[in-house]
């Protein structure tokens, strides 16, 4: 068992421990570099537990296996990478639209397309906010060391269960192959979070009717809930409809399930943001760059602070917006071509100066190249 | 097995909150397929709780919403991947997938044969209307070589899927194949794969009068069920039949019914030693 002690783990172990301990119990996916060593640790694991582990033939037929488990009340995960996430993108819409709780990783790698397998990127930012079509919200946490890959799993169930939608935990190659000395809590600690199952008789259940949360109760399959999911637009009953009456009214539901608890979905850390002058804002491997970039630059008389984002959607904008007053200047480094950077400039609405620092190579960005930059921008 | 009658079978198993007309055209095959799917869950001696029905996309996939039972409408093709998690989820349930031939050949054929391969408990009802009837008759892969389809105006050129040959190959438990106008024979094969333990198929020929039938100038619905009638033989008799004899008509019945190990029983024993390796601390 795990007990809380210091262990050596990858990011992509540390992913399962944190699964377990938020109490995924289905696992379904499909074998995909960098994200392997999640599917291999649960196979090892989940049957232990006599919970279900399946390799299936594809990532669509995962998610898929993945969506099923949930409605029959298991919590369900699945990993993959650029290639496999495209190929989940049709499913992921049918979870925002029938509100299935669901945890995808997705381990990026420098595409698109196959890419360099298997170096490290993070061009998958605005594909997990907009990857399926029509019209959807998303939520999607991004770690960028081993300890925050165990918290933000845990996390990711939370959110999905507790607001009912599909959560996008986006890791990245050099946070998931790096081993770092961590200390697991010991699993009865971690706070977990279930989904609302209805208490009422079964012959008064409104599958999607929701209450003041506006988020449904959501029973499991077999348990006296005779109801119909679907991934048209449906009425309360979940029934098919169309009508001028009941479309819009779903639609702004389930937008508003989310937005209005913006602020709890808000995460981010910052470091000496008191003082700076220069921002940092970062996620994923690249905030570990920025971490010691600021570290070094404050020994070289430097006032450089960091922000970083472990929610990046729905975009932090408050903590964002607070961090960019009166700074001189924002960098955001970033292993695209600048999909967070075009999230803060809508933010920063002309206020400070905002750059990139951008790199597609498949290397990481090293600190010394985030402070020759910062130093431009003074 | 006694079969109740049709109203209380339509009372007990059929939505009463659904509205009603169904969606299908006249003279489509879809309702007494459905029709035949409740009387067989009513004599399965299973309770509504105890069923789910899943279904794909196509007219095919409109069919579990009427049905009083856990209902689950996914995407296209991947009907097979949602069961597989609920069954896995809830080895209890009775889970029934309908899917059309184009939902579960085509976009879906690389779910049904490792479905089949894995003989994972599922019942697959595949409907085979031999074209992509909801979108407009464009040819499906079992559109018959030489047809007409809206994307084949000068005449079909590709060879047609088997789906029960193709499924039998994949090592499914049960594969039997019937048609709308066989309506007694279509619901005893229904209630022999709800009960069979592995991989169940049944394949149910039907008519698309609106979309397939039209374009290749048959006059009607009532002929293109007569031609369903002519073409069904009982596999007892095709079995005696020559080659030149079994031209333009296929076997009814149960085509293969073999005990094979399921996932599941051989899940639980990965789970039993798993358990066993760790209580030891050898993993």
């Amino acid at each position: 068992m795990i007990k809380p002690q210091a262990r050596l783990l990858q990011g992509n172990e540390a992913i399962v421990y944190g699964a377990l301990a938020a109490g995924c119990n289905f696992f379904a996916g499909y074998p995909i570099t960098p994200s392997s060593e999640i599917m291999e640790l649960m196979s090892r694991e989940l049957p232990i537990r006599g919970d279900v582990f399946i390799q299936m033939e594809d990532e669509i037929a995962s998610l898929g296996a993945c969506i099923g488990a949930s409605l029959a009340g298991r919590k369900a995960m699945t990993a993959t990478s650029g290639p496999g996430f495209s190929l989940m993108q049709e499913n992921f819409g049918y979870a925002c639209m029938a509100e299935v709780p669901v945890v995808v990783v997705n381990v990026m790698r420098a595409g698109p397309s196959t890419g360099m397998p298997t170096n490290v990127a993070q061009g998958d930012v605005q594909q997990a906010r907009w990857g399926t079509h029509g019209d959807h919200p998303s939520i999607v946490l991004c770690p960028s060391t081993v300890a925050e890959c165990y918290e933000l799993t845990v996390t990711a169930f939370n959110h999905a269960e507790r607001f009912r939608t599909p959560v996008v935990l986006l890791s990245d190659e050099m946070v998931a192959h790096t081993r770092e000395k961590v200390v697991l809590p010991n699993p009865e600690d971690v706070e977990v979070i279930d989904r609302r199952r209805p208490t009422v008789p079964p012959d008064w259940y409104v599958p999607y009717k929701a209450d003041g949360s506006l988020i449904p109760q959501l029973a499991d399959l077999g348990d006296g809930y005779r109801y119909h999911v679907t991934g048209l637009t449906h009425d309360e009953r979940g029934f098919p409809t169309r009508r001028l009456d009941e479309v819009p009214q779903f639609y702004t539901r389930l937008f508003a399930k989310i937005s209005r608890q913006f602020h709890y979905l808000e995460n981010v850390k910052d470091y000496h943001l008191d003082d700076c002058e220069l921002l940092i804002i970062a996620y994923g491997c690249s905030a570990r760059s920025a971490r010691a970039a600021v570290r070094l630059g404050r020994e070289r008389g430097m006032k450089i602070g960091l922000l970083q984002l472990l929610s990046l959607w729905p975009f932090p904008r408050r903590p964002v917006s607070e961090a960019l007053d009166g700074k001189i200047a924002a960098l955001v480094p970033e292993l695209n071509l600048g999909q967070v950077r075009r999230e803060v400039l809508r933010v920063n609405d002309g206020r400070t100066t905002v750059i990139g620092l951008n790199k597609l190579d498949g290397t990481m960005i090293t600190p010394e190249e985030i402070l020759t930059r910062l130093r431009m921008m003074k | 097995m006694s079969i109740p009658s049709t109203q209380m079978v339509v009372y007990e198993w059929l939505r009463h909150d659904k509205k009603f007309p169904h969606v299908w055209c006249p003279g489509c095959g879809l309702g007494i397929l459905l029709g035949a799917l409740v009387r067989a869950l009513a004599g399965s001696g299973l309770t509504k709780d105890q069923v789910v029905l899943v279904s794909g996309i196509g007219c095919a996939g409109r069919l579990p919403v009427y049905v009083d039972v856990g209902s689950i409408h996914t995407t296209h093709g991947r009907a097979l991947t949602f069961a597989t998690g609920i069954k896995l989820s809830k080895p209890e349930l009775t889970v029934v997938v309908v899917m059309g031939d184009g939902d579960a050949m085509a976009i879906g054929g690389n779910h049904l044969i490792h479905a089949a391969r894995r003989n994972l408990d599922l019942v697959a009802i595949v409907v085979n209307n031999q074209t992509f009837g909801m979108t407009g008759g464009q040819f499906s892969p079992t559109t018959p070589m030489g047809a007409k389809a809206t994307t084949a105006l000068y005449g079909h050129i590709e060879p047609e899927f088997d789906i029960s040959a193709v499924c039998t190959t994949a090592g499914a438990s049960f594969v039997a194949r019937s048609t709308v106008y066989h309506v007694d024979r279509l619901e005893r094969l229904l209630l022999q794969a709800i009960h069979k333990q592995g991989f169940s198929v049944v394949e149910v020929m039907s008519p698309c009068f609106t979309n397939f039938g039209r374009q290749n100038l048959m006059a009607s619905h009532v002929v293109m069920m007569k031609q369903l009638k002519k073409q069904g033989i009982p596999v007892e008799r095709w079995q005696k039949m020559n080659e030149s004899q079994r031209k333009d008509s296929f076997p009814l019945g149960v085509l293969v019914d073999r005990d094979l190990p399921t996932y599941l029983e051989s899940y639980r024993e990965v789970c039993k030693k798993a358990a066993k390796l760790r209580s030891e601390g050898k993993i």
